[in-house]
Parts: C-alpha cells; sequence; structure tokens
C-alpha cells in the first residue's frame, strides 16, 4: 500500500451531489504522483477529499498505516501534510520572509535550516525576502507558496495546479524544482493541467473522468498509451 | 403548525392582548396603543421592503421618519407672513445659490477631463465661492427671520394645508435623501451602505435641532391641525351627545375613543394600501427578482441583472413608506420635537419589528410592528414590577433597590437589545416566516 | 499684522484640541479596523465598547479614590484603566462566544454581523445605562493643567495663551505608547505575525496550521485594550457622557475607512484627518483673522464654516467624499 493514499472515495461539497465516485489516489515517499484528465473530471476535488477538504460518504484517507479520514485539514497539517492551493496562495501585504516562517507556524524547533533549504531550492526568494509577496510575479509566488509548505518539513507535498498562469519557461523550471524536492524523500501530490509535461515528470500518474478513475499506470506508460494520448494528449 | 394557524394565532393573540388592555386599563389607553401599532406596521412595511426583500441594512431609519415629521410642518403649519417678508427673499437667493453651485460643480465635473489637476482646482473654487455667497445671504435672512416673535414663532412656517397631504410630502421628502444616499453608497460594502445611512439620520436630525428659522429647532412646533375632530368639538355637539348616552358611557371618554377611532380608521387605510401594495410588489417579478439578488448577488450580477439599480429603487420605496409614517406619527402627536428622535426608538426598535416579526414577510412585519410596540409600551411597567420584586426584601430606603428601581426604565434597551439578538440566533425566520423562499440564507 | 499671536490662536484652539482628539479617534479607528480585519465585519458595537471601558475605568478611580489610592498630579481613571481592560476582555469574550461564533461557525454574511452588532451595540448602552446611569460623570482629577493660559502670556509676553491640559498630554502620550506596542505586537511577535497572516488570507493561516479561535480571542483582547483606552481618554478630555459614543461612532467609523478599513496605519492617518477636520471647520476664525489682517477687513461674523452643532456632518461629508472617489481609504485597507 501507498505511504498515503485515497481509497474508494465518494463524496462531495457540503450537502451537494456527489463528484466523486470511487475514486482512488495514492502516493509513495519520494515520487510524483500526478492527477490529469479533463476539465471538471474532479481532479482537484479528489485532491481536496485527500486533504479532508470535503465530506466523504465512502471510502477512506491513509497515511503511513494511519487512518485519517475524520481529520480536519489542520491535524492533517499536523500529521505532516502540505498543501498549496491553486489561487489566493500566499499572504500577499506579508514578507517573503514572513510568509514562510507562517509556514512553519506550528513549529517549536530552528527553523533556519529549512529556511536555508527554501533559499537553496528557489533562490530568487533569498533575493526578494524583505519585498511583500504580493509584490512578486507570478512564478515567483508559486515558487513562495510550494516554499511555505515546505516550511513545515512535510511528509506529504500537495499541490493543485502549480503551473496554472505561468510561462513555459518558468512551468520547466518549476517541474525542475519539484523533481528536486521529490528526491529529499517527499511525497509530492499533484494536479495538473498540462497533462503531457506533468506526466512526464511523473512516477504515478492518475487520468480521472468525471471523478471516477480512468487509467491509472506510470507516467511513461500513460504517456505511451496509444488510448490515453488519443482522449487526453491530444494526440 | 401551519403557517396559516400561525397567522391566525399571533393576530388573534395580539387583538386579545389590546382587548385586556382594553378592558382592564382602558379603552383609550388601547387604542392609543393600537394607533402607534398601526404606524409602526407602516414603518416596518418599509423597511421589510429594505431588509427583507433585498437584504440592505438601513441604519438611518430615524432621519427618514424625521423627513416625514417635516413634511408634517412644512404642509399643515400655518404660515408667518413676517418671517417671510423678514428673511424669506435671502433664503431662497440663498438656495437658489447652493443649487447654483451644485449645477456648476456638476458642469465641471462632466465637461473636464477627469484626474487633471485644473479640475480639482476649479470645482474648489466653485465650491468655496458659493460657499461664501450662500452664507452671506443665509446669515442674515435666518437671523431676520429667528428674530419674529420667537417665543411663538421664529420661523417661516408651513403653507397652512391639510396635515393628510403631509404623508404624501413626507414620501416623497423621504424618497429624495434616500436617492441622494443611495447614489453614493448603494453598490459599495453593505457595511458602508449602513454606515452611510446612520451618519444622514444623525445629520438630518441635526439640523432638524438647529435651523430653528426652518422647524423651530428645539422649541417644537406645537399645535399642528388636525385630520379629524378635536375632543372638544365632539363633546360640545348634541349628535354625538346622543350616541353616548345610548352606549352609556361619558361624553368626554367618548369624544376620546371617537377621536382615536378615527385616527384609527385613517392609518388602517393607509396600511391596508401600502400592505396590498407590497405584497403585489413581492409577488410579481419584480420581488422575485429582489429576493433572487438578495440570496444570490453574485450570480444575479452574473446574469445580467443590474443589482445596484434594483437596491436604489428598493432603497427609495422603502424609504418613502417611512417616511409616510413618520409624518403620520407627528399627525398625531399634533406637534414636531425635534429631541425625540432618537436612535433607539427611531432605528433600532423598527429594526427589531422587522426581525421579531419575519424578514422578508409583510404580514410578519405587521404583527412585528403590533407586538413589538405593545411590549415597548409596556416593558417599563413589567421592568418597573420586575425591579420591585427582586429587590423586594431590601429596605425601602436601601441605595441598590433605589438605583435598581430608577434604571428600571433602562431595561428597555437591554431587552430590545436581547430580543434582537435571541431572535436573530435561535429563531432567524421570526414570528411569520418568508414564504416560498426558495434557498436559504 | 499679528503673526506670532495668530499662530499661538491657531496651535491653542485647532493643533492642541485637534491632536489630542485625532488621538482619540486613530485608539478607536484602529479597533474597528482590527475587528474589521480578522472577523471581517464592521463593529457597530465598537462605540459602547469603549462607552464601556471608559464606564469601568470610572468604577475603578472611584473605588481607588474611596481607598484613597491616587497618583497625583496624575487623574487616578488612568490608575483604572488596567483592570478596565481586564474587565473589557472578559466581556467582549462572552459577547464574542454567545453572539458572534455561532455565525462564524455558519460563515454568515457580513450584514448579519452588522445586524448583530447592531443588537449589542443596544444591550451594552442599556448594561451602561443600568449601572453607571445616564448622566454624566466628572472624570478629570489631579492637576487640570500641564500649562495655562495665563502662564503662557506671562511666559512669552503675548496676548495669545496656549493652555495644554493634563488630559490632553495624557491622551497623547497613552495614544503613542499603545499604537507603539501595536505595531511591535504585529511586525515583530509570532502572535502578531498570525494576526496579520488571518487577516491576509484566512483560508492559507489555517493551513499553515495557525488556529483561528485563539487569533480571534487576541483579536477581541486588542480592541478590548484600544477601546477602553479610547473611551477613557475621551471622558477624561470631555466628560463622560453615556450617550456621546453612539455619536462617536460616526467619525469613528469615518477615520477607520478613509484610512482603509483594516489598515492600521490608515487608521491612525484617518483619526487625524477627520479629528482637524472637525477642529478646523468649526472654528471661528475671527480672532486669527483679527491679527492677520488689517483693522478695516475686521469680519463683523464669527468667520465659522460651520456651527460645532454639526461637527458631525464633517466627518460624514468627508466619508462620502472618499467613498466617491476612492472607496478603499488612503491606504487601500484589507489586512492588518
Amino acid at each position: 500500500m501507498s505511504y498515503l493514499i485515497g481509497q474508494n472515495m465518494t463524496g462531495g461539497y457540503g450537502r451537494g451531489a456527489d463528484i466523486l465516485h470511487d475514486c482512488t489516489v495514492g502516493v509513495e515517499k519520494g515520487e510524483i504522483a500526478v492527477i490529469v484528465g479533463p476539465n471538471g473530471a474532479g481532479k482537484s476535488t479528489a485532491m481536496k477529499a485527500v486533504f479532508g477538504m470535503l465530506n466523504l460518504r465512502e471510502g477512506s484517507v491513509v497515511i503511513d498505516g494511519e487512518d485519517i479520514t475524520g481529520l480536519s485539514p489542520q491535524a492533517r497539517v499536523r500529521k505532516g501534510m502540505a498543501f498549496v492551493p491553486q489561487t489566493e496562495n500566499v499572504f500577499p501585504s506579508m514578507t517573503v520572509e514572513d510568509n514562510l516562517r507562517m509556514g512553519a507556524f506550528v513549529r517549536e524547533d530552528d527553523i533556519t535550516d529549512s529556511m536555508e533549504q527554501v533559499f537553496g531550492l528557489f533562490p530568487i526568494l533569498e533575493e526578494k525576502r524583505l519585498q511583500p509577496a504580493g509584490e512578486l510575479s507570478g512564478g515567483q509566488r508559486q515558487q513562495v507558496a510550494v516554499g511555505r509548505a515546505l516550511m513545515t518539513q512535510p511528509k506529504v507535498l500537495m499541490l493543485d495546479e502549480p503551473t496554472a498562469g505561468v510561462s513555459p519557461i518558468v512551468m520547466d523550471e518549476l517541474f525542475d524544482r519539484i523533481i528536486e524536492v521529490a528526491r529529499t524523500g517527499i511525497a509530492i501530490l499533484m494536479v495538473e493541467q498540462n497533462a503531457k509535461q506533468a506526466l512526464n515528470i511523473a512516477d504515478k500518474g492518475y487520468v480521472l473522468v468525471q471523478g471516477r478513475n480512468r487509467f491509472t499506470d506510470t507516467g511513461a506508460a500513460l504517456l505511451a498509451d496509444p488510448e490515453v494520448r488519443k482522449a487526453f494528449l491530444g494526440g | 403548525m401551519t403557517y396559516q394557524s400561525r397567522v391566525y394565532l399571533s393576530f388573534g393573540s395580539m387583538a386579545a392582548l389590546l382587548l385586556i388592555v382594553g378592558f382592564f386599563q382602558s379603552w383609550s389607553v388601547a387604542f392609543a396603543i393600537l394607533n402607534l401599532c398601526l404606524i409602526s406596521s407602516v414603518m416596518v412595511l418599509g423597511v421589510n421592503m429594505q431588509w427583507g426583500y433585498a437584504g440592505l441594512f438601513n441604519a438611518g431609519v430615524m432621519g427618514f421618519a424625521a423627513m416625514g415629521g417635516v413634511a408634517a410642518v412644512l404642509v399643515s403649519a400655518p404660515p408667518v407672513q413676517e418671517a417671510w417678508q423678514a428673511g424669506g427673499a435671502g433664503i431662497v437667493l440663498s438656495f437658489a445659490i447652493a443649487i447654483a453651485t451644485a449645477v456648476a460643480v456638476g458642469v465641471v465635473h462632466w465637461k473636464m477631463k477627469s484626474g487633471d489637476l485644473a479640475k480639482f482646482a476649479v470645482i474648489t473654487a466653485i465650491i468655496v465661492i458659493g460657499f461664501v455667497l450662500y452664507r452671506m445671504n443665509l446669515d442674515p435672512a435666518v437671523e431676520a427671520i429667528e428674530a419674529v416673535e420667537p417665543a411663538k414663532t421664529g420661523f417661516l412656517g408651513g403653507l397652512g394645508l391639510p396635515i393628510l397631504f403631509s404623508w404624501a410630502v413626507g414620501g416623497l421628502l423621504a424618497a429624495g435623501v434616500a436617492w441622494i444616499i443611495g447614489k453614493i453608497a448603494l453598490g459599495l460594502r453593505s457595511d458602508y451602505f449602513a454606515i452611510a445611512t446612520l451618519g444622514i439620520s444623525e445629520i438630518i436630525v441635526a439640523i432638524l435641532k438647529n435651523e430653528d428659522w426652518l422647524t423651530r429647532g428645539v422649541k417644537n412646533v406645537n399645535g399642528l391641525p388636525r385630520p379629524v375632530p378635536y375632543e372638544i368639538d365632539v363633546q360640545q355637539s348634541p349628535f354625538y351627545q346622543g350616541i353616548a348616552d345610548q352606549l352609556g358611557v361619558s361624553i368626554v371618554e367618548f369624544s376620546s375613543i371617537y377621536v382615536k377611532l378615527c385616527y384609527s380608521a385613517l392609518f388602517l387605510v393607509v396600511l391596508l394600501v401600502i400592505f396590498y401594495l407590497s405584497e403585489k410588489a413581492l409577488k410579481a417579478p419584480w420581488g422575485r427578482m429582489m429576493r433572487a439578488i438578495r440570496d444570490n448577488e453574485v450570480s444575479a450580477n452574473a446574469m445580467g441583472k443590474h443589482v445596484t439599480g434594483r437596491h436604489l429603487q428598493v432603497f427609495i420605496l422603502g424609504s418613502a413608506v417611512i417616511g409616510i409614517a413618520g409624518a403620520m406619527l407627528t399627525t398625531i402627536d399634533g406637534q414636531f420635537t425635534p429631541a425625540s428622535y432618537q436612535p433607539l426608538r427611531f432605528t433600532f426598535l423598527v429594526w427589531v419589528m422587522v426581525i421579531v416579526g419575519g424578514s422578508g414577510n409583510n404580514l410578519g412585519s405587521v404583527i412585528g410592528g403590533f407586538v413589538i410596540w405593545f411590549f415597548w409600551i409596556e416593558a417599563e411597567p413589567i421592568g418597573l414590577w420586575m425591579m420591585d420584586l427582586i429587590t423586594s426584601g431590601m429596605a425601602p430606603e436601601n441605595a441598590l433597590r433605589l438605583h435598581l428601581i430608577e434604571s428600571a426604565s433602562h431595561m428597555r434597551l437591554i431587552m430590545m437589545g436581547a430580543i434582537l439578538l435571541l431572535v436573530l440566533r435561535f429563531s432567524a425566520k421570526g414570528i411569520l416566516p418568508e414564504q416560498d423562499r426558495q434557498s436559504h440564507r | 499684522m499679528d503673526l506670532l499671536n495668530a499662530l499661538v490662536a491657531l496651535a491653542n484652539y485647532i493643533l492642541v484640541p485637534g491632536i489630542a482628539y485625532g488621538s482619540q479617534l486613530a485608539l478607536g479607528a484602529l479597533g474597528v479596523t482590527v475587528v474589521y480585519g480578522i472577523l471581517r465585519f464592521s463593529n457597530f458595537a465598537h462605540g459602547e465598547t469603549m462607552s464601556a471601558g471608559a464606564m469601568f475605568a470610572i468604577l475603578f478611580m472611584w473605588l481607588f479614590q474611596s481607598l484613597g489610592i491616587t497618583i497625583a498630579p496624575l487623574p487616578t481613571i488612568v490608575l483604572g484603566l488596567i483592570p478596565a481592560i481586564l474587565c473589557m476582555i472578559v466581556y467582549l469574550l462572552i459577547t464574542d462566544r454567545f453572539v458572534y461564533r455561532y455565525y462564524r461557525e455558519q460563515k454568515a454574511k457580513p450584514v448579519i454581523f452588522l445586524v448583530a452588532s447592531t443588537g449589542l451595540m443596544f444591550l451594552t448602552n442599556g448594561i451602561i445605562r443600568f449601572i453607571i446611569g445616564p448622566d454624566e460623570q466628572r472624570v478629570s482629577d489631579g492637576a487640570r493643567f500641564v500649562m495655562k493660559a495665563r502662564e503662557f502670556k506671562q511666559l512669552t509676553g503675548l496676548n495669545e495663551g496656549l493652555a495644554i491640559k493634563t488630559s490632553q498630554l495624557i491622551t497623547v502620550l497613552a495614544a503613542v505608547a499603545i499604537v507603539v506596542a501595536l505595531f511591535w505586537f504585529l511586525e515583530k511577535t509570532k502572535s502578531g505575525k498570525s494576526m496579520r497572516a488571518y487577516s491576509d488570507n484566512e483560508n492559507l493561516a489555517l493551513l499553515s496550521g495557525i488556529n483561528p479561535d485563539r487569533v480571534v480571542m487576541i483579536a477581541w483582547t486588542l480592541t478590548a485594550i484600544l477601546a477602553t483606552v479610547a473611551g477613557a481618554l475621551y471622558g477624561l478630555d470631555k466628560g463622560y457622557k453615556p450617550f456621546t459614543y453612539l455619536q462617536l461612532l460616526l467619525p469613528v467609523f469615518a477615520s477607520a475607512i478613509v484610512g482603509g478599513l483594516g489598515s492600521p496605519i490608515g487608521a491612525i492617518v484617518g483619526g487625524f484627518v477627520i479629528a482637524f477636520s472637525e477642529v478646523t471647520i468649526t472654528y471661528a476664525f475671527k480672532k486669527v483673522i483679527k491679527y492677520l489682517a488689517p483693522d478695516a477687513w475686521a469680519p463683523e461674523g464669527l468667520v465659522q464654516l460651520l456651527s460645532t452643532d454639526y461637527k458631525f456632518a464633517v466627518s460624514f461629508v468627508i466619508l462620502v467624499v472618499v467613498l466617491i472617489v476612492m472607496p478603499t481609504g488612503i491606504f487601500k485597507g484589507k489586512s492588518l
């Protein structure tokens, strides 16, 4: 069984209709798992379900063998999960450094090492450490967002469309950084609109359609699968 | 309990309460309460349009009610010829200057490029010059007017018309103020709107307290003409004496009740007309759209509904109704007393009525107006009685006991605040919940 | 032409009262802004919160006076501030627990909070009148003046005096101390930063493990401190009358909005903008013009732009202009 897994998840927001139907996504430590699929397939919903942001009617979420289905998102943060929302993922009026400090809010220990690590990963952030995050460019803001999440020293990093609205060059750069993060032993689960590029770096890929698992395989296998290529990757 | 039975039960209980007052206290008191209940209900219908239909928080009900009071004075008070001769021309001229200034500012605003420093300078210059000219004409005129028999008049007086006209004029004046405030503050965030209405109502009342030439300020305008007969005339009429004899009541009591009944009839007609129109509007596509906007402003906006424009309409209409009620109130008082415009009595109390009665339900507004007014009047005796009970073990001259009994009048504030919070929290739909509502909250 | 006397007259009637009043408004507006930044509604009960804080300070003042504890030349009410603040923290936390928390959990619209705060405003007003009565209370004891007009005239030989009341000096010093402490808290401490983070982006703050209940608690604590000090200082300066605080609500909100709701710096700037506009526009300039202009030009009237009865209209007009021209205020408010 995977390190983190959301199994047979069925549910939706509030009392609304179900969006997920018997959906399963999971990720190993040090691996990158990518959720792709057409618009409205429930990709982000699946990720939010894993993070406890909607009520599951059926199914469970298990991390490191421990069932956390009943925990609030905040409690999951303490279990080592970190979530980077797609939009509004920084504190705009606070400096880059304070953004990172807020990421480490629950930690009592010395955070300078983590801060150095983040700065090592995203050198531009060190340069702009005293600038309010709201004044940065889109790509830089995404870096702050990922950096903030890393400051919690997570075991799982969850990214909701990290490359939305950034240029292709910045996207490649961000993917490189994400691979680097995975190499440190963190499990990465992300939702991506740019399916081809994302599957390229993925150890595991989930293709969702209408809230159900359609294809599940390694990233390379999915890229090679003619059916997947034709339906979801534009040939 | 079905909605129907809730309606019968609530109105039945209310009637019973009034009957109890009639039998055990006096019929005169019962009808006095009934009249104020009717006026309150009209006012509540106005606020309900704004809050219940559209979700607008008008924190300045007091100001719109005061505009109704002003209308009563301006329409019905006899004109003071000497005052007009002394300063009428000055007043008219200074207001002409004020209007001209406003027009000039408007023209400059439209014609000149915005963001221009020159435009700012020109507008400022126009306002300064206009203000100086305005004051130069106004001040001596005001002085002259206020010098005319200050103990009796000292103001311009009104038009000397029947006071019933003032009900319509009060509605128009309130609507005018609402138009100005709505233009400025609607479409901004809900709290800005609330603060703007709060501010304008404070200012209206400040003007009424201080501009003696207009409404005599805190010296009050007494003896406004009545739309109904005076008790003394009723008592002297052989016709009514005969009726009183037949009913077996004294002519004094009969006259008092008869006059109140006349008022009741007038108020009832207004209430019914406004109620009918409110219901019509609510059930019409206009009302449905208003509620749709209230329940989801974002999607209504997305569907291309002009939200701010709709809100302006409903705000003006609601304020006009409040103005009508304000004029009715000054009519039954027979005098205009600016100091009596307290936010507690005129803004907050009406709000409690709306929420307790049932936001969005016109019938609820009526019952809310009745119930809360009834308890508002009875709160003081109840509070006094409670304090007496609590302190009954203490010596009569005990300082705490005296303090508590003396403070019983403040129980009203505490009680109304508590009622509002409790209803809002535990029974947000009120006595008569809104009907055929599609979505909740 | 007598420039010096004119300047002293201006300082005496505009500068000194304006600074004192501005400090009071700034503290009041800061309270409004803290609640808005964290709880995201305009707290109509804030005027009464200030009043209740002042009332507690007066009650403790009486207690200390009856015990013979005074701190002359300072007024005794200063001593009453600390227990009064504690009482207000308790009061605000109770009201939050029983009124606002429910609506927070329901994620109710801001206007519902507004209505609830109006209910609380009248409830609080009733409790205040119940406890201390509706009459005016004199609160200044100790030395009344730091500098008397007569002393200043003797010192400088000018016609015009410059008087500084003890209450005015205390107001300014207390306001500066509180504002410095507040900014230090918000900028330098972890708790303060978590407040700013919560105000900036509530969801992300939750994702970072910031405890919302704690943030809300700190917000009410700050509000209690700010409101009590503002209310007591206003009472010390102008005399404590329970009903004046309802009217103070308008200038306080005008200050907060003019500066930018949610912006602490904006609240301070807004407070002084409103205070100086109010004092300047309602000041009779006759005396100053007499010093500056040739005798022949001496004005007949008071040369007062607006009578003091309309001082609230000044804040209202400024508010309206700001709402039309730049609805987000000078400092584009939104977050702490």
